[in-house]
């Protein structure tokens, strides 16, 4: 038993001092091999007695789990430190700025017009719509502009030519100049009770430092039997205010006018001027936002509804300018410009879309 | 419409202030667009004495001046005027000043060697009229140092309302005091409104022939005026709200225009030949009109005519040969009423502005074309003199009357709150309005609104003389939850088209509708009917028939600032026709120069754009959009502004739902376009509806048993199509193979001129039970035929 004890110690300083996985490995060979010294030792016990093979036969055995063990702890441990070597070797500079995929942006204006959806489809509003080529009927006429009245004038409509296949003022082709025009489509097409909205590209020949001879709209549509000059003050007070994101805007309602409705209004919001920059709020000013009123009776007589049983509002607003008032962009013209790097100040990330849950 | 405070309390008695006045002026739907307190702005310029003007020493022009002020002391001024001289009184700007006229402020200088401190200035720069020939000269009795704006009555704050089209009433400040009067802010001030007694029968007669145009006309002779300039309080009233006095004929008809929203004209009665006739112009009638410009009618226009011919558009302009002058001694005054679509109509065909025409044009009072004429015979008369002829009138008053019918509880329901009757009839009453019947009442509003057309009509004028403030906002939230999309499928599929793009890093653009004709004719069509008849320029004259050129331009323009790469896209309209469904939804974009920025990690990250980026481009809007893109078909048919050989059609069936590819390189070309461009158009509204059936999306089955992929190589013909040859490849079996893709393909050595080397994957997936190695090989056998059948691709060896 003695040698056992000693042949114990001799291979533990043995594994112990193997300091690399091959000194290991000789280690284990000396030890556990064919030929080793824990073997040879085995081949010994056929020459015992029963009792005394049981006795070495399992100490032997126990000699060899307990090695094996030490073994794998020793390689286990040197595996560890090689790797370690060997990751001292691979530092990269982290410093380096990766790959980066293109960054793309979303116009303001379609993100000022997904808002402006969102916000009044909250309210029970849904889109309606209508084409960009008009005629003077749809545009002007249907809308109560008296023919040749100024207010016409006021517009300065883009005409196309006449188109052949239609009769009168329908052939009368232009580019629409509000998107008012979308009324009488859904009026014609769709009977009361009516809560839509409709946007888009009108056209005005006009070009300056505030007019582009392109802009977008957006208009709302509500027809019933009971909806009054309240409910169009109540709706729009909870849209500025859902827009410009400002609790308690102030809003101005004030008598306006527009052929298509009566009473005609218009809506100011706060801001102040002081100090030289625009911000909206409370303020010692006032801010024209939109225009609005109740739809004019000869507009629904226009469509095939009767104004004695139904009355209701429209409003309409300047998407553009609400795009520049909300986000502080000072110039009209450049938001048809396609400079990418107006694109990229001015637009917005894809992931950042406006809905009801997050706010606009 | 612009007005100064004292103008308007000459017919208001009130005691508000001047923010009230504006306040209510807004609110009334008068709105307030500016208010000028021009005390402030002229405060620094004063009366200054010129005592001394001597020849520069340097320039034969100019003149040193000697000049003596009240604030600054004895100065010396370089002057280049002709007329200062010695002696004279002028307007005199210090150094620091800010000149209205030339947006500039004043510095001290030196003109040729002589130090200049100050400036005597001319109306131009006061802004008080174009007149830059010499400096104001101003009455010599004044004491040095009189303040500028005393001198010429500009003290008083400048009032500016914006005027809606309706509301042509107050385009007379008369009309505005009533307004405002009405709404409880002072009361009217009575004016003389009594004939003036003629002797004598007028000797002009007068005949409308063309009573459409004109059914009134009034006419008085006044004989032996003695014009010249109107007096100073006259003149200074117009000169206050920048109008430049002449004479004070023309100045008394000014004064009406503003003062009294009535237009009215004078003739030099001895330049008249023979009597008045008011009918239809004649197409090419010569005019040389009063606002130094000539016309040539077109037909139809309302013509004031004598014996020798046409003397002025009636209700626009007059002419100048019977126009008046300081010469003139008998006069022969116009006041009438014309048709507003007439005169809106000649003056939009001539293209003349005036003050006359922007009142008749919108409706003045017709009644008050009597009163005009005797107010303005009290003016003649009382500022020149004369003797006055009984009037002459021909037509007759156009009937302006009507009733509405006003029942009162119909102001609760439209305005959303209730005004007691007493105060509903208060209103109409303070507006003019008569009232007969008790509920509901007949209204019968007043000459001067022929705005007022209707029962809504009638409500906005209760409502807006209490004020829109007292209207209760009622919210319009639903009381239940909205249970379907707000959009439209076009704007689901416009939102999902931009997101896409813009997260593939595309930059949405919005780009003009219109373009130039000549370009479009490139891209599709410049069809005539599609071209606008008075476009801002001839850059922007046609619809357009696709979104790239505005795009490949836009890549031009940055490309010229320096910004070569980039990738732009837009979704909007394309136009085919006028008619509604002429009108497509496209998602179109570009991606131009090099795909990314050179980076370390790859060496190829600076690669040319190329049309797979394009296709790419157009395959992520249609997946985003629910098109099906497996069953997507390929072909080789896109426009010709693509790359004849580098461009493709995504289609389903003949349904066209997208193109792209390079652009031609001929048309970049003519566009000038340095860099390569591919684009990509995506038709929104061919996408086929997604057939739905509920919410719930097909239940996913996980195949029990691991797939299996094997790869092929063929060589097959150079024009060979990849998506025939994986089309061959999985119809093999149907139920087996799951997918196939092209991984590599190679030309070159080992591989004959004219063939490729395709290598394809294929995914073999059993159903329910494991391939055994001799159904697999049959199975690839049959791919195998299958290709060679289909394409006449041969297994490469």
């Amino acid at each position: 038993m003695t040698d056992i004890a000693s042949l114990k110690s001799e291979l533990t300083s043995m594994v112990e001092a193997a300091n690399n996985l091959q000194s290991l490995e000789q280690a284990r060979v000396t030890a556990l091999g064919k030929k080793g010294r824990i073997t040879d030792l085995m081949k010994t016990l056929g020459g015992m007695d029963p009792e005394e093979r049981k006795t070495t036969g399992q100490a032997l055995n126990a000699l060899k789990d307990e090695i094996a063990a030490l073994i794998a702890k020793q390689e286990s441990a040197l595996r560890k430190q090689e790797m370690a070597g060997r990751l001292a070797t691979e530092t990269i500079d982290v410093t380096l700025s990766p790959q980066q995929q293109r960054k793309g942006h979303i116009h303001p204006i379609s993100q000022t017009m997904d808002e402006l959806v969102t916000i009044f489809a909250d309210m029970g509003f849904e889109v309606v719509e209508g084409p960009d080529i008009e005629d003077e009927y749809h545009d002007f006429t249907a809308l109560n502009f008296p023919i040749g009245h100024p207010a016409r004038e006021e517009h300065d409509t883009f005409y196309l030519p006449d188109d052949p296949d239609e009769k009168g003022e329908e052939a009368r082709k232009l580019l629409r100049t509000h998107t008012s025009a979308v009324q009488i489509h859904t009026m014609k097409k769709r009977k009361p009770p009516l809560k839509v909205m409709y946007m888009g590209r009108c056209y005005r020949a006009d070009s300056d430092m505030t007019h582009t001879p392109m802009f977008h709209q957006f208009e709302i549509l509500l027809v019933d039997k009971k909806s009054h000059m309240g409910h169009l003050k109540g709706c729009l007070m909870d849209f500025v205010r859902a827009f410009f994101e400002i609790d308690d805007l102030p809003v101005r309602f004030r008598p306006s006018f527009f052929p298509f409705v009566e009473p005609g209004a218009e809506m100011d919001i706060g801001c102040s001027r002081k100090g030289g920059g625009l911000k909206i709020g409370a303020g010692d000013d006032w801010l024209e936002i939109l225009g609005c009123g109740m739809v004019h009776p000869n507009v629904l007589k226009n469509c095939g509804i009767d104004p004695d049983e139904y009355q209701g509002f429209a409003a309409g607003m300047g998407v553009d300018r609400l795009a520049m008032l909300k986000y502080g962009i000072p110039d009209l013209r450049t938001f048809f410009e396609s400079d990418t790097r107006w694109l990229s100040h001015y637009g917005f990330d894809p992931l950042e879309r406006p809905n009801a849950a997050t706010g606009s | 419409m612009k007005f100064t405070l004292s103008w308007l309390k000459r017919h208001l008695d009130t005691d508000a202030s001047l923010e009230e006045i504006c306040d209510k002026l807004t609110a009334i739907g008068l709105e307030l667009e500016g208010l000028e307190d021009r005390a402030a702005l002229f405060a620094p310029f004063t009366v200054a004495h010129v005592e001394a003007a001597e020849k520069h020493p340097d320039a034969d022009k100019l003149k040193v001046c000697t000049v003596k002020t009240k604030d600054h002391g004895t100065l010396q001024v370089v002057c280049g005027a002709p007329n200062a001289r010695t002696g004279m009184k002028g307007i005199f700007a210090p150094e620091g000043s800010y000149i209205p006229g030339s947006d500039m402020t004043l510095k001290k200088g030196v003109i040729r060697g002589v130090e200049s401190c100050g400036m005597l200035v001319s109306e131009r720069e006061m802004g008080l009229s174009d007149e830059h020939e010499g400096i104001i000269e101003v009455d010599e009795a004044l004491e040095i140092g009189t303040p500028f704006a005393n001198v010429f009555g500009l003290g008083d704050p400048l009032i500016d309302i914006a005027l809606t089209p309706n509301r042509v009433d107050c385009a007379g400040v008369r009309g505005i005091a009533r307004d405002l009067a009405a709404s409880g802010l002072g009361t009217l001030i009575d004016q003389d409104e009594s004939a003036v007694k003629g002797k004598g029968k007028c000797p002009v007669d007068v005949k409308i022939e063309d009573k459409d145009g004109c059914p009134l006309f009034i006419g008085r002779m006044i004989k032996n005026v003695k014009n010249g300039p109107s007096p100073d309080w006259l003149q200074q009233m117009l000169t206050s709200i920048g109008l430049r006095p002449i004479s004070a004929l023309v100045d008394i008809t000014n004064l009406m225009n503003i003062d009294q929203c009535r237009p009215l004209h004078v003739f030099d009665a001895d330049n008249l030949k023979g009597n008045i006739t008011v009918r239809e112009t004649k197409k090419g009638e010569k005019i040389e009109a009063l606002n130094d410009k000539t016309y040539t009618s077109e037909a139809g226009a309302v013509g004031i005519c004598d014996d020798s011919g046409l003397l002025a558009f009636g209700g626009i302009v007059g002419g100048v040969p019977t126009g008046c002058t300081e010469d003139t001694v008998n006069v022969f005054v116009e006041a009438a009423y014309f048709n507003p679509m007439r005169i809106a109509r000649t003056g939009r065909d001539m293209q003349i502005e005036s003050d006359a025409r922007y009142r008749f044009e919108r409706g003045i009072d017709p009644e008050f074309t009597t009163t005009g004429m005797e107010m303005a015979t009290r003016l003649i008369v009382e500022l020149c003199g004369g003797e006055v002829s009984e009037t002459v009138t021909a037509g007759k008053m156009p009937d302006w009357k009507r009733e509405i019918e006003h029942d009162p509880d119909f102001v609760e329901k439209l305005a959303g709150f209730d005004v007691p009757e007493e105060k509903q009839l208060e209103i109409f009453a303070s507006l003019g309005f008569e009232v007969k019947g008790k509920g509901p009442y007949k209204v019968t509003p007043p000459p001067w609104r022929g705005d007022v057309q209707g029962k809504p009509d009638l409500v906005e004028e209760i409502i807006r003389i209490i004020g829109y403030d007292h209207i209760p906002p009622v919210s319009v939230r639903p009381d239940d939850a909205i249970r379907h999309s707000a959009e439209t499928q076009n704007l689901t599929r416009t939102r999902k088209a931009r997101t896409s793009l813009a997260a593939r890093g595309l930059d949405e653009c919005v780009t003009w509708s219109f373009m130039s004709k000549d370009l479009a004719g490139q891209f599709g069509s410049n069809d005539n009917a599609l071209t606008l008849t008075n476009p801002i320029s001839s850059e922007l004259d046609q619809m357009r028939p696709s979104l790239l050129p505005n795009l490949i331009e836009a890549a031009g323009r940055n490309h010229d600032r320096g910004f070569s790469d980039v990738a732009l896209c837009e979704v909007g309209p394309q136009f085919q026709s006028v008619k509604p469904d002429g009108q497509q939804f496209v998602a179109a974009g570009i991606r131009a120069g090099a795909y990314a920025d050179r980076h370390w990690t790859d060496s190829d990250a600076n690669r040319e754009v190329n049309a797979f980026d394009a296709k790419a481009d157009a395959m992520a809007v249609l997946e985003s959009c629910g098109a099906p893109s497996a069953s997507l078909q390929v072909s080789r048919d896109a426009p010709d502004y693509y790359h004849p050989g580098r461009s493709g059609t995504l289609k389903l069936g003949p349904n066209v739902l997208a193109q792209f590819g390079e652009i031609h390189p001929a048309v970049l070309e003519d566009m000038d376009i340095k860099t390569p461009v591919v684009g990509f158009e995506v038709y929104l509204q061919n996408i086929p509806e997604a057939r739905k059936k509920g919410t719930a999306k097909k239940l996913l089955e996980l195949p029990p048993l691991q797939a299996v992929s094997r790869d092929f190589a063929f060589l097959v013909d150079q024009d060979v199509g990849a998506s025939d040859m994986i089309r061959a490849a999985k119809g093999a079996d149907k139920n087996l193979i799951t997918d196939a893709s092209v991984f590599d393909i190679y030309t070159g050595k080992g591989v004959e001129d004219g063939k490729k080397s395709v290598a394809l994957n294929v995914m073999i997936q059993p159903a329910d039970k494991t391939l055994t190695d001799e159904e697999l090989e049959a199975l690839a056998q049959k791919i195998t035929d299958n290709v060679a059948s289909k394409t006449g691709g041969t297994l490469r060896g």
